[in-house]
C-alpha cells in the first residue's frame, strides 16, 4: 500500500527532507530558550551581572527568532509537499482509471471512484501536511527535552523512567481503544445518511403511500444508535487530557520535592528547577499533539487503502495483443464486417451462467443489422464487444477481418462508434460535445451530422444554436433531444461500425423513422447495428437478430423471420395492435 | 452529491467552506433554545470551567511560594505540606476539566441527535416542490457537513472558548499580581500577536475562498467526467480528459500551497513570539530580580508569560469553528422554517360496509370498501370520480405548464393520457394527489375538493406507481409491503404474482428474504417495475395512477403480466400514463395532451375516427409497422 502511495511523495522527497529538518530544528531551539534562561537566574541573577542578562537575553532574543525562521520554513515546506503530493497523487489515480475497461469501472462504482479521487486525496494530503508539522516536533521535542534534562540533571532525570512509560502506556492504551469506537462511529454515521439519501431519492414514493412515519422511525432508530455511538466514542476521548494532565502533574511534584532538596543540598541550581519544570510542560504538549496526529492517521489509513485500490487494479483490457500494420503502425480498422466465433461471455468469473453463449455471426460491411430481444437477453452484450468494452471468455470477435484484441483500443475505437444505452452529455455548450466525434469537424460538417441525427430541427429553434450551454449533466435540453445529440456526436466519428443501444427510445417514431432513413442514406458504406424495442425501428433491416437467454435463437430478415421464428412474430404481433409514440 | 465536498481541514486555518452567518444573534438563539433543556448541566458546566481554570491558573502561582518560601529556605516539612496542596489544586483541576467536557459531551450529542431528528422529521413535511428545487447532494450536506460542525462546535468550540477567555483573564490577573511592570512588557507583545493574528486571518481567509473555489471546480470536474467515463472510453478521450482535468489539478495544487502556506505560519508564528516575549521578560525580569530576589516570583511569571499567548490562537480558531457552525446551523434552522406542506383538509378516508339499504356505515376492519368522512360527521361512499374544472397549473409562477384543464373520471373508468415529454402528462397524476398546489380551477375527488380531505387520506386512496422506480434497503417483501405495512406474507406473494413478479423472486437467492441494496442495484429495471407494480398492488387502494409502469419491461412480458394488470385495475379508477400505444387502447377515454393541454379526447375508436392527432399517431405507426 505504502510503495503505491510513495511514488507520488518522491518528487517531493527533498521538500519533505527539508519540512522534517525544519520541524525538527524548530523544536530544538524551543528548546534551548529555557536553557539560556536558567543561566540568567543562576549565573545573571546570582551575580547581579546586568550586562549578562542583557547579553543572554539578547541571545534568547536570536534563539527565538531562529526558531520563527525554521518554523515558517516547516509551513512552507509541508504546504509545498503536501499540496504537491495531492495533486500527484489525484493525477495518478485520475490517470489510471483512465485505462480500466467498464468491468472495473462497474467493480468500484461511480460514486466510490469520485469520493476516493476527492475526499479520499484530500484527507491525505492534509495528513501529509500535518504529520510533517507535528509529527516530526512531537517526538523531537520529547527526545530533546529529554536529553537537556538528563545534561542538567541525571538524578532528577530518573522521574521520568516512573512518567513516561507510564505516559505512553496510557496514551497507546487510550488510541487501541478509542479506535474501534471511532470505525464503529463512522458505520453508524453512513447507516444513518443512507436513510436520508434512500429518502431523499424515494421521495415521492414516500408520499404517495404516505410512509412519512415509517421514515420518522427508521431514522430515529439509525439516530439514536449513532448519538449512543458517539456517546462513548467522544466519553472515551474526554478521559485522555485529564489523565494526561494528572501524570504531568504528578511528574511536576516529584520533580519539586527531590529537585528542590537538591537545590538546598546545592547539587542543583534554582534557575536549572525552572527550566527543568519548562521542559516538563513541554512534554506534555508534545503528547497531546501525538494523540491527535494519531486520530487523524486512523481516518486516513483507510482513505490511503482505498486509494490504493484503485492504483492496484489491473485494467481488465489492454493493448497488449495489438499488431502493427503495414505502415509500421498500429494496425487500422479497414471496413466494417464483423464475425462472432463461438462467443461466449459473462461479466464474472464466477457467475454459473453465461451472458453470451456460443453466439455466431457473420455481418458483411455496410449492412444495417436490427436486434431484437426481451429485458435481459443480451442485447447490450452483445454489441458491447464489438468496441471490446468487455472481452469475450472464448471464441473470437473480429471487426474489419482482424480479431479485436489485435487492435490498439484508440484505433477500433476509432472506427466502432457506439452510442450507449445511458448516454451523457457534459457541461459546456452543444458544439464542444458534438467536437468530441472530431475535433476538427467544421461547421458545415456538425450542421449535417445534426440533420441526419434530426437534432437539426430544434437547434434551429434554440436562441444559441449550436453554442447553446447544455448545463452540467445536459439538463437543458428534454430527453429525446439528448438522444438525438449523442447521436449526432457518434455520426461525427464516421465510424466504419455504428452501433445505437435502444437510443431513440425517447425520440417520437417519425422522429425514429426520419433518422433510419437518413442513415441509410449518408451512411451507406458504414455498418449500422440498432438495437430496439419496437419492431418497427428494426423491419427494415438486411438483417435483424433475436436473441432470448444470450443466444441468438434466429437471424434473417422481417419476412424470413415472421415465417420461422415464433417469437419473432409474437412480438410483432404484439406490438401491431398500438405503436408507440414520444414518451 | 455534494459538489463541493468541503473535507476535512486543518486545524492551522480557518475551516474549509467558510461562509459567514447572515443572522448570528438569530441562530445562536434558536440552538440555545435547544440548549435550554439542559440549563442544569450548563450551570454545572460553568461552575467546573471555572474550577478548572482557577486551578490552572492557581497551579501555577504556587511556584512562587514554593521557591520563595520553602526550596530556597530549605523547609522541607513545608515544602511537602506545599506540594500537597498542590497536588489537591491539580487533581481538582484535572477532574474538573474532565467533569465538564464530560458533560459537554453528553449535552453536545444529545443535542445534535435532536437537530437531526427534528430536521429530518420536518423535511418529511416539506411539499415536493421543495425536493424539485434543492439538489439531493446540498439536502445531504445539511446531514453530512452543517451538523458535524455544530456537533464540533458544541464539543469543544464553546468550552475551549470559555475556558480560554477565563485563563487568560486569570494569568493577565495573576501577572499583574506578580509585577505590574513586567505584565507591561507582555502587553506590547500580546499588541503584536493580535496584530499579527489579525492580517494574517484576513491574508488567509482571502487565499482560503481562492482554494476552496479550485477545490470545488477539481471536485466538479472529476464527477462529471468520472460519471460519463464510459462515453470517454467509447470516444477515445482519455488523453482530453486527462488535460482537463490535469489543469483544474495544478490550480488547485497553487491555490491550495499558497492558502496553506499562510496558515501554516500562524502556529510558529504566534509560539515564536511568545518566545520572544519569554525572553524579553527574562531580562527584565531578571534585572528586577537582582534587586528584589523573588526567584519564585519570577519563576511563576515565567510560566505564566508561556501559558498567556496560548488563548489568543486558541480563541482566534474557535471563533472560526463557531462562525462556520454557526452558518451550518442557519442553513439547517433554513431547512425546518421552509412552511411545509399545507394541509387544512378535515374530510378523512375510513373502511366502509354497504348496508343492505345501500347507506354507508363505518367499520373498523378490513373491507373493500371505503368512505368519506366529512367533519360534520356525515359519510360519503369512495367511488372514484375525479373531475378537473379549468384548472390551470405551472410549478414556477409565470410558466404555465396545464392551461385550463378539464377532464372528468367516472368511476371505476381507465383514463390514459397519451403525448410527448413535456406535454404535462405526469404533471397532471401529481395534481390528483396533491402533491402541488394549483393555480387556478378545482379538482374534485367524489364531488369533494381535494384541498379539504387530509392529504395522508387523499394519499392512502390513490395508488401510484412511476416510471422512476425506487426501492430502499431492505428485503424484497419489505420493498412490497410498503404500501400497506401490516400485510402478511401471503398477501406480499399475493402481490408479487398479480404483477407478475413472483417468478423473478423466487430466483432469487433467498427468494423473498433477499436484501436489496443500493436502490436494488441488482435487478434490472423491468424486474424493478414489476416490484413497484407489486407494491402498489399490495397497498390495495381504490384510485391507481400508473406513470410509465411498464416502460422498462418488454412487450413480451408486458403481454404476460396483462392479465394481472387487467385483474389489478378491475373495478378502480385507474390513470394511466404510457409511452405504448397498445396499453392504452382499451382505455374509456383517451386524452391526446400538447403543452399543457387536452387537444383530443374520446375512446380508441372514437379517437380514430377523428381523424386528428391520435389518428396520426396511430396509423403513423401502423405504416411503419
Amino acid at each position: 500500500m505504502r510503495n503505491r502511495l510513495w511514488p507520488c511523495a518522491r518528487p517531493y522527497g527533498l521538500w519533505i527532507l527539508a519540512g522534517v529538518a525544519c520541524s525538527a530544528m524548530e523544536a530544538v531551539f524551543e528548546l534551548l530558550i529555557p536553557l539560556v534562561m536558567s543561566d540568567i537566574v543562576d549565573i545573571g541573577i546570582a551575580n547581579a551581572d546586568q550586562s549578562f542578562i542583557l547579553r543572554k537575553g539578547g541571545l534568547m532574543i536570536v534563539l527565538a527568532v531562529a526558531s520563527l525562521c525554521f518554523g515558517l520554513g516547516a509551513a512552507v515546506t509541508s504546504s509545498v509537499a503536501g499540496m504537491g503530493f495531492g495533486a500527484n497523487l489525484r493525477r495518478a489515480e485520475y490517470d489510471h482509471i483512465q485505462t480500466f475497461a467498464f468491468s472495473n469501472i462497474e467493480g468500484f462504482s461511480t460514486a466510490s471512484l469520485v469520493t476516493r479521487l476527492t475526499n479520499d486525496v484530500h484527507n491525505l494530503q492534509m495528513t501529509l501536511m500535518m504529520s510533517m508539522r507535528l509529527m516530526v516536533r512531537a517526538p523531537v521535542m520529547l527526545v530533546a527535552a529529554l536529553f537537556f534534562s538528563i545534561r542538567i540533571s541525571y538524578r532528577l532525570s530518573s522521574v521520568f523512567l516512573v512518567a513516561l512509560p507510564l505516559l505512553l502506556a496510557v496514551v497507546s492504551v487510550l488510541l487501541a481503544t478509542t479506535g474501534p469506537l471511532f470505525r464503529s462511529l463512522q458505520e453508524k454515521t453512513d447507516a444513518l445518511n443512507l436513510v436520508v439519501q434512500e429518502d431523499l431519492a424515494g421521495v415521492r414514493v414516500v408520499k404517495s403511500f404516505v410512509r412519512e412515519d415509517r421514515e420518522r422511525e427508521k431514522f430515529a432508530e439509525r439516530n439514536d444508535d449513532l448519538k449512543n455511538t458517539s456517546l462513548r466514542a467522544f466519553g472515551r476521548v474526554v478521559i485522555n487530557m485529564p489523565l494526561m494532565m494528572l501524570i504531568v502533574y504528578g511528574t511536576i511534584i516529584a520533580v519539586m520535592w527531590f529537585g528542590g532538596q537538591m537545590v538546598y543540598a546545592g547539587s542543583l541550581e534554582a534557575g536549572k528547577l525552572i527550566t527543568y519544570f519548562t521542559y516538563i510542560t513541554q512534554i506534555m504538549m508534545s503528547l497531546m499533539m501525538v494523540s491527535m496526529i494519531f486520530m487523524m492517521l486512523t481516518r486516513s489509513a483507510a482513505c490511503a487503502r482505498r486509494v490504493a485500490e484503485v492504483l492496484d487494479e489491473t485494467p481488465a483490457i489492454t493493448d497488449a495483443g495489438a499488431e502493427t500494420g503495414e505502415d509500421g503502425l498500429p494496425a487500422a480498422v479497414s471496413d466494417g464486417s464483423i464475425v462472432f466465433d463461438h462467443v461466449y461471455f459473462r461479466y464474472h468469473a464466477e457467475s454459473p451462467e453465461w451472458i453470451l453463449e456460443d453466439v455466431s455471426l457473420r455481418i458483411p460491411s455496410g449492412a444495417t443489422v436490427g436486434i431484437l430481444g426481451g429485458t435481459g437477453s443480451g442485447k447490450t452484450s452483445l454489441v458491447s464487444l464489438i468496441p471490446r468494452l468487455y472481452e469475450a471468455d472464448k471464441g473470437t470477435v473480429s471487426v474489419g477481418g482482424r480479431p479485436v484484441e489485435t487492435y490498439t483500443m484508440e484505433r477500433l475505437r476509432e472506427a466502432a462508434g457506439m452510442v450507449l444505452q445511458k448516454n451523457t452529455l457534459f457541461s459546456g455548450t452543444i458544439r464542444e460535445n458534438l467536437l468530441w466525434g472530431d475535433p476538427e469537424a467544421t461547421e458545415e460538417e456538425l450542421w449535417a451530422a445534426c440533420r441526419s441525427a434530426c437534432a437539426d430541427e430544434f437547434l434551429e429553434r434554440m436562441p444559441d444554436g449550436l453554442d447553446t450551454d447544455l448545463g452540467q449533466g445536459g439538463v437543458n435540453v428534454s430527453g429525446g433531444q439528448k438522444q438525438r445529440l449523442c447521436i449526432a456526436r457518434a455520426i461525427l466519428k464516421k465510424p466504419k461500425v455504428l452501433i445505437l443501444d435502444d437510443s431513440t427510445s425517447a425520440v417520437d417514431t417519425a422522429t425514429d423513422a426520419k433518422i433510419r432513413a437518413a442513415f441509410a442514406r449518408e451512411l451507406k458504406d458504414t455498418t449500422k447495428l440498432i438495437i430496439a424495442q419496437r419492431v418497427a425501428s428494426v423491419r427494415e433491416a438486411d438483417l435483424i437478430l433475436v436473441m432470448e437467454g444470450g443466444r441468438v435463437i434466429a437471424q434473417g430478415t422481417h419476412e424470413e423471420l415472421m415465417e420461422s421464428c415464433g417469437l419473432y412474430r409474437e412480438v410483432c404481433l404484439s406490438q401491431q395492435e398500438g405503436g408507440s409514440i414520444d414518451g | 452529491m455534494a459538489k463541493h465536498g468541503p473535507g476535512p481541514h486543518g486545524p492551522g486555518g480557518p475551516p474549509g467552506g467558510f461562509r459567514k452567518p447572515r443572522n448570528i444573534r438569530g441562530t445562536l438563539g434558536k440552538l440555545m433554545r435547544y440548549l435550554g433543556r439542559y440549563k442544569l448541566q450548563l450551570a454545572l458546566v460553568a461552575v467546573l470551567l471555572v474550577v478548572s481554570s482557577a486551578c490552572t491558573v492557581g497551579g501555577s502561582y504556587l511556584l512562587r511560594p514554593l521557591i520563595n518560601d520553602y526550596i530556597l529556605p530549605g523547609d522541607f516539612p513545608g515544602l511537602a505540606r506545599m506540594l500537597g496542596v498542590m497536588a489537591l489544586v491539580y487533581i481538582l483541576g484535572a477532574a474538573s476539566s474532565f467533569g465538564y467536557s464530560r458533560v459537554m459531551v453528553h449535552i453536545s450529542q444529545t443535542t445534535v441527535a435532536k437537530i437531526r431528528a427534528d430536521l429530518f422529521g420536518k423535511m418529511q413535511d416539506l411539499p415536493l416542490k421543495f425536493f424539485d428545487t434543492h439538489t439531493h447532494g446540498e439536502l445531504m450536506s445539511r446531514y453530512t457537513n452543517d451538523i458535524e460542525t455544530v456537533s464540533e462546535a458544541l464539543n469543544n468550540s464553546f468550552g475551549s472558548l470559555i475556558s480560554c477567555t477565563l485563563n487568560f483573564t486569570g494569568t493577565i490577573a495573576m501577572m499583574l499580581v506578580l509585577s505590574p511592570a513586567l505584565t507591561l512588557v507582555t502587553f506590547g507583545t500580546l499588541l503584536v500577536m493580535l496584530l499579527v493574528v489579525k492580517t494574517v486571518g484576513s491574508r488567509s481567509r482571502r487565499y482560503f475562498s481562492g482554494q476552496q473555489k479550485a477545490l470545488g471546480e477539481v471536485n466538479g470536474y472529476i464527477e462529471e467526467m468520472i460519471e460519463g467515463q464510459k462515453v470517454i472510453k467509447v470516444f477515445n478521450h482519455e488523453r482530453e480528459a486527462r488535460a482537463g482535468f490535469q489543469r483544474r489539478n495544478e490550480a488547485y495544487r497553487d491555490a491550495a500551497t499558497r492558502a496553506q502556506i499562510f496558515a501554516g505560519m500562524m502556529m510558529p508564528a504566534m509560539g515564536n513570539l511568545n518566545y520572544v516575549n519569554y525572553a524579553v521578560t527574562c531580562c527584565v525580569g531578571g534585572l528586577l530580580a537582582i534587586r528584589n530576589g523573588d526567584l519564585g516570583g519570577l519563576a511563576a511569571f515565567l510560566q505564566y508569560s508561556r501559558q498567556v499567548g496560548q488563548p489568543i490562537t486558541q480563541i482566534s480558531q474557535q471563533v472560526n469553528t463557531i462562525l462556520s457552525a454557526v452558518a451550518g446551523a442557519e442553513r439547517i434552522f433554513e431547512v425546518m422554517e421552509t412552511p411545509p406542506e399545507t394541509d387544512e383538509g378535515k374530510v378523512r378516508l375510513v373502511r366502509a360496509e354497504a348496508g343492505e339499504d345501500g347507506a354507508v356505515t363505518r367499520v373498523h376492519r378490513d373491507t373493500n370498501a371505503w368512505a368519506w368522512l366529512k367533519p360534520d360527521g356525515s359519510l360519503t361512499p369512495l367511488r372514484g370520480d375525479v373531475r378537473f374544472d379549468h384548472v390551470v397549473f405551472g410549478y414556477d409562477e409565470g410558466r404555465t405548464i396545464l392551461h385550463d384543464v378539464s377532464l372528468f373520471a367516472k368511476p371505476g373508468q381507465k383514463i390514459a393520457f397519451v403525448g410527448s415529454t413535456g406535454a404535462g402528462k405526469t404533471t397532471i397524476t401529481s395534481l390528483i394527489n396533491r402533491f402541488y398546489e394549483i393555480q387556478g380551477g378545482t379538482i374534485t375527488y367524489d364531488g369533494i375538493d381535494v384541498r379539504d380531505i387530509a392529504k395522508e387520506s387523499l394519499r392512502r386512496s390513490l395508488g401510484v406507481v412511476l416510471q422512476d422506480t425506487h426501492l430502499f434497503t431492505g428485503t424484497v417483501a419489505d420493498n412490497i409491503r410498503y404500501g400497506r405495512l401490516e400485510a402478511t406474507d401471503e398477501e406480499v406473494e399475493a402481490a408479487a404474482k398479480l404483477a407478475g413478479a413472483d417468478g423473478f423472486i423466487r430466483h432469487l437467492p433467498q427468494g423473498y428474504q433477499t436484501v436489496l441494496s443500493g436502490d436494488g442495484g441488482s435487478l434490472s429495471q423491468g424486474e424493478r417495475q414489476l416490484l413497484n407494480i407489486a407494491r402498489a398492488a399490495c397497498a390495495n387502494p381504490p384510485v391507481l395512477i400508473l406513470d410509465e409502469a411498464t416502460s422498462s419491461i418488454d412487450t413480451r412480458t408486458e403481454k404476460l403480466i396483462e392479465k394481472g394488470m387487467d385483474r389489478l385495475m378491475a373495478g378502480r379508477t385507474v390513470f394511466v400514463i404510457a409511452h405504448r400505444l397498445s396499453t392504452v387502447r382499451n382505455a374509456k377515454a383517451i386524452m391526446v395532451l400538447e403543452q399543457g393541454e387536452i387537444i383530443e379526447r374520446g375512446d380508441h375508436d372514437g379517437l380514430l375516427e377523428q381523424k386528428g392527432r391520435y389518428y396520426q399517431l396511430y396509423t403513423g405507426l401502423a405504416e411503419l409497422a
